[in-house]
């Protein structure tokens, strides 16, 4: 295999700085059914950035990183990722969802395949990349995550911790520009946490562009160059993660703190 | 005693005086059967006659040949297998269809389960022979077949689909079995990749996978092995099933029985006996599918 940058997944492409938008939101709106789930939500993101999302649940966190692929469909507003536009419906959504991957809060690894074959199926699938070469990759992700010596077991084998370090892997195999986390923490035993955590810490250092919904506050201090605080399906205040944890400006956000910080 | 003892049953399992009771009940009912049909109907049984419809000694060879009621059975045999290959091949198209997001195929497989479940079979199988002999044998070129020819009139054809000479018989019957059991297939096979999480399909979906690919690699092969058991069911439930066929002559073990019974007037002796392999081929597949059905759970963990 040949060792350009272009191979390592977890370094931005060098000839883009840092003042690119990857991601470009403007008026979206999405409801489900009546419901409205996000309302006239605007940012954007340059390359590199790591945006933390948080705010209480059903306030739509979910629902907006769920649009940014196409996991959910929404009806109003439009949405560029890395300058192409995003729409419903559209029929080369996959190559979109290559360039973005994405960490779910249950891992959705598929049982019926090996840690490995979970790594490789994208590139296989995707890439027409043969077998040996995308394993090649693949152990050098597991690797990266700390996990190479767990390849030939199967999800249910692994702890909830080493499961999600797989999904993380899974997902950079694919080389994505861009990573969407959706509370990757929350569904583990705390002692799993860290591991976890470190690994995402890790590729926010290479220069991954990330979007984390999370509520751990270390992990937001230490990577965030943002926090998007959102309630009631829209977003609320938008600051540095030392501002909005010790200082934020709505009484909204001074709420929703007071209430995670008594947990 | 000490913790290395073999342990004390915790219950002891005996015949109670109500199991007695049941068991001389039930002993009773049979014994006053036989007596109503020895003594009242004065019903003369005769095995042997009926027997030499399995086995028949042919004086010509000196050997013990096959007879009509065996071939019976390989017929609904080699009926039920292919029927449920065919009805399995239905049973996915449909049942995904059944979950697709385009409508119209939406509509005709909800149309097809419908339509199936909500008519007697006997009915079905009687509007369906007609048409399948009618339209489907001549547009496909099966009316005019030559028997004879090397490609049918050799061992392995024998094997797989019977007599040559009954071909068009066997594939009319088989076609019938195949559509009725697809709609039930369809039911499994839908319930089956329903039953895999939608989780599964984000996943396949946010690392680019197309549908089909997340169908092919991801959906299916979870899908498969929750469909297998009640699929294995389903093919014992068409062996029983394909008793139907025989009322458009398809020649298999019914419609066989029904000639012998006729022939010999040996009614309850042919139909003891036609009950009886049912049960013994049901019986065998029920308890090898079963087996396999544990292996396969223990090694799953
Ligand atoms: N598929 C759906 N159908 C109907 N309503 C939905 C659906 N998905 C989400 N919702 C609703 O939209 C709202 C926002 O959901 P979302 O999952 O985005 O919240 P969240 O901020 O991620 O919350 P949590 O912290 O609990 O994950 C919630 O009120 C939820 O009930
Ligand atoms: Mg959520």
């Amino acid at each position: 295999m040949n060792n350009n940058e272009n191979t390592s997944p977890n370094k931005a492409p060098t000839h883009k700085s840092k003042s690119d938008p990857i991601v470009e939101v403007s008026g979206l709106c999405k409801w489900f059914g009546d419901f409205c789930a996000l309302f006239d939500i605007n940012f954007s993101v340059n390359f590199g950035e790591k945006i933390v999302i948080c705010g209480p649940s059903g306030s739509g966190k979910s629902t907006l990183i769920r649009c940014l692929n196409q996991l959910e469909e929404h009806q109003i507003g439009t949405i560029r990722i890395d300058g192409k536009e995003v729409k419903p419906g559209m029929k080369n959504i996959e190559e979109i969802r290559r360039e973005v991957g994405m960490v779910f809060q249950s891992f959705n690894l598929f049982p019926h395949l090996s840690v490995l074959d979970n790594l490789t199926i994208g590139p296989i699938r995707n890439r027409g990349m043969n077998k040996n070469d995308a394993s090649e990759m693949a152990m050098e992700l597991l690797d990266r995550v700390h996990i190479s010596e767990q390849a030939n077991k199967f999800p249910m084998q692994l702890s909830g911790g080493q499961q999600q370090r797989v999904a993380i892997a899974r997902a950079l195999c694919m080389k994505p520009k861009l990573m969407l986390f959706d509370e990757p923490t929350s569904a583990l035993d705390p002692e799993m946490i860290s591991g976890v955590l470190d690994v995402m810490v890790e590729l926010a250092e290479g220069g991954m562009t990330m979007i984390c919904v999370t509520h751990e506050m270390g992990f937001a201090r230490q990577v965030g160059d943002r926090v998007i605080f959102m309630d009631d399906a829209e977003i609320v205040e938008t600051s540095d993660p030392e501002t909005f944890f010790s200082n934020p400006e709505t009484d909204r956000a001074k709420l929703f703190l007071s209430q995670l910080l008594s947990h | 005693m000490d913790r290395n003892s073999p342990p004390p049953p915790l219950r002891k399992r005996r015949i109670t005086y109500v199991d007695l009771v049941l068991i001389g009940l039930v002993v009773a009912m049979i014994a006053y059967a036989v007596y109503r049909v020895n003594d009242v109907l004065v019903y003369n049984w005769n095995w042997d006659r009926v027997f030499s419809f399995i086995l028949r000694y042919d004086e010509e060879t000196d050997r013990w040949v096959t007879n009509l009621l065996v071939q019976g059975l390989l017929t609904t045999l080699r009926l039920a297998i292919w029927s449920t290959i065919l009805a399995t091949i239905i049973g996915v198209i449909m049942g995904y269809w059944r979950r697709c997001n385009n409508l119209s195929l939406r509509i005709i497989s909800r149309a097809y389960v419908e339509l199936i479940r909500n008519i007697p079979p006997i009915v079905f199988i009687f509007i369906f022979y007609f048409f399948i002999s009618s339209q489907i044998f001549p547009m496909i070129g099966l009316s005019n077949l030559r028997h004879d020819s090397p490609y049918m009139d050799n061992a392995l054809f024998r094997i797989l689909f019977g007599d040559p000479r009954l071909f068009e018989n066997f594939i009319a019957g088989m076609i019938c079995l195949a559509v009725f059991e697809g709609a039930y297939i369809t039911e499994i096979v839908r319930a089956g990749i329903q039953s895999i999480g939608k989780g599964q399909w984000e996943a396949g979906r946010a690392i680019g996978l197309s549908h089909f690919n997340i169908l092919r690699d991801v959906i299916l092969p979870q899908a498969i092995r929750k469909i297998l058991p009640p699929l294995a069911g389903q093919f014992i439930t068409l062996i029983k099933d394909s008793a139907i066929v025989s009322l458009i002559s398809i020649q298999e073990l019914t419609f066989l029985a029904t000639e012998v019974a006729a022939t010999t007037t040996k009614v309850f002796e042919t139909w003891i006996l036609v009950g009886a392999m049912y049960f013994v081929l049901c019986y065998f597949f029920a308890y090898v599918f079963g087996k396999l059905e544990q292996r396969s759970a223990r090694s799953n963990g």
